[in-house]
């Protein structure tokens, strides 16, 4: 999907073209809200106990277990800081995003 | 196979003979034996389900919500100040299409504080968008969660399976439990025509523009509209498999009835008592059971009331400054018919007061020593 048609505006014409459920109609894979960001986390891995609880409460799957070690996402990531709140290790910092 | 089992229990061998998949609940008097045998089913693995314990009602159903986006068969049970409290959720699953499965026991809602049973709480939630059955006995209630399952994921609306506390979630009758083969015959697994998954994401009830809201609001519609032709084609399909009809209404001697009871839930049960015992001394009654209260059974309703003079409608409810809520929706149906009865409304029950073969001999004899009703709303057993 190129650009442009991303952006443009869909307007259907009757019911019958729409989903019967407000869904994107999209994948969600092009809505990339890591742009949403004003603060970041950054896990320090040398206290991290591999235990998963990021992985699991992230409400936008956007934090990804590679050879068992959490890895944000930061394309998607939109720093709501819930795994920080939730990391028994205290171990992830919200650091504020420079742009 | 036959148990006697109570109404609560019911509703859990529905659930298990459903498969469901999910079950996020929180306990609330009279509800509660209904998860509590659900809870025992998932760690003992006679039910191969996720059993999700939460902090509040609105937490059960929005559990429920984000596994039935999943693609999982899901129930939940709660009554009175529970359902209150998922009242915004209850919206989420009927807008966002979610065909979810809830046993909701019939509480009087508080203050005063009640575990006893009456109408208003779910009829309070009935412009939700959820489809709403009443019960009158046990084997109604667990035959109707595993129709309602179907009609439910056929149509992608969730389903509310309403009994009365106590009259029906206490009390134990002898109940068939169908076989697991056959069950699996009529119900096959859950597979909705979207779903949330990380190998293809979408967002679900996200930002609607007014270019599209009213459309999503008439498709609701238009498929609630297809309910009642499904419940009586399911009904008919479980009728072939199991030898228990279930239908949208109940008739009794309304064929040649000078007046017709149009009752729910277990008063329903009562009024084909009071039926038998007007008839024994020349009273030509009859009782019509509302069953599906939405969508509202318009044909069947409208097809037994313009052959009768007089309708006795009892409401174990009441919207306040207005009627019994079965009332007003009886009235609605009727109006404009070219054949349309005397229609009467009565208020008894509230708050767990019984409602007698007594109520029903006091409803018939103000029926039909009258032309009119004397008052908006004719109330039995108030002391006044």
């Amino acid at each position: 999907m190129s650009k442009k048609k991303e952006a443009k505006k869909i307007i259907f014409e009757s019911e019958k073209e729409m989903p019967a459920v407000p869904m994107s109609l999209g994948s969600m894979l092009y809505n990339k809200t890591g742009a949403w960001r004003n603060i970041k986390p950054v896990i320090d891995l040398s206290r991290c106990i591999k235990c998963g609880i990021c992985w699991k409460f992230c409400p936008d799957a956007s934090i990804d277990i590679v050879d068992d070690w959490p890895q944000i996402n930061y394309v998607y990531c939109k720093g709501c800081g819930l795994c920080a709140e939730e990391c028994p290790q205290k171990c992830i910092a919200m650091v504020e995003e420079e742009k | 196979m036959k148990k006697v089992i109570m109404g609560n229990h019911a509703l859990s061998y529905g659930a298990m003979l459903s498969r469901a998949q999910v079950i996020a609940a929180y306990p609330i008097t009279p509800q509660t034996q209904v998860v509590e045998l659900l809870s025992e089913m998932c760690a003992d693995g006679t039910l191969n389900a996720k059993f999700i314990k939460v902090e509040s009602e609105h937490s059960a159903m929005a559990a429920c919500l984000g596994a039935s986006l999943a693609g999982a068969r899901t129930f939940t049970a709660t009554s009175a100040q529970g359902l209150a409290l998922m009242h915004e959720m209850l919206h989420w699953a009927a807008g966002g299409r979610m065909p979810v499965v809830m046993g909701n026991i019939n509480r009087a809602m508080a203050p005063g504080w009640s575990i006893w049973t009456d109408q208003n709480d779910s009829l309070s939630e009935r412009d939700t968008g959820w489809i709403q059955y009443y019960c009158s006995s046990n084997q109604e209630v667990l035959d109707t969660v595993i129709q309602a399952f179907k009609v439910s994921e056929k149509l992608m609306i969730p389903s509310m399976i309403v009994l009365d506390a106590f009259a029906l979630s206490h009390t134990y009758e002898v109940v068939e439990i169908p076989e697991q083969e056959k069950v699996d015959r009529f119900l096959p697994p859950f597979n909705p025509p979207w779903r949330l998954t990380p190998d293809d994401p979408h967002a679900f009830g996200g930002l609607t523009s007014p270019d599209h809201y009213m459309e999503l609001r008439y498709k609701l519609q238009k498929d609630m509209e297809k309910v009642p032709a499904l419940v009586e084609e399911t009904g008919k399909e479980y009728e072939k498999l199991f030898g228990r009809y279930l239908g949208q209404v109940e008739e009794y001697f309304c064929d040649d009835a000078e007046v017709v009871f149009v009752t729910s839930g277990t008063a329903g049960y009562t009024a084909r008592v009071a039926v038998d015992e007007l008839r024994a001394k020349g009273i030509k009654a009859g009782n019509l059971r509302i069953k599906l209260f939405r969508p509202f059974p318009f044909e069947k309703v409208r097809a037994v009331l313009s052959r009768v003079p007089k309708v006795a409608v009892l409401d174990r409810n009441i919207s306040y400054g207005h009627h019994g809520i079965f009332y007003q929706e009886v009235k609605s149906a009727m109006y404009g018919q070219t054949s349309s009865p005397l229609i009467f409304g009565f208020i008894a029950g509230l708050g767990g007061r019984d409602i007698t073969r007594d109520s029903f001999q006091e409803i018939a004899e103000y029926t039909l020593s009258k032309n009119r009703a004397e008052e908006e709303i004719v109330w039995i057993g108030v002391k006044k």
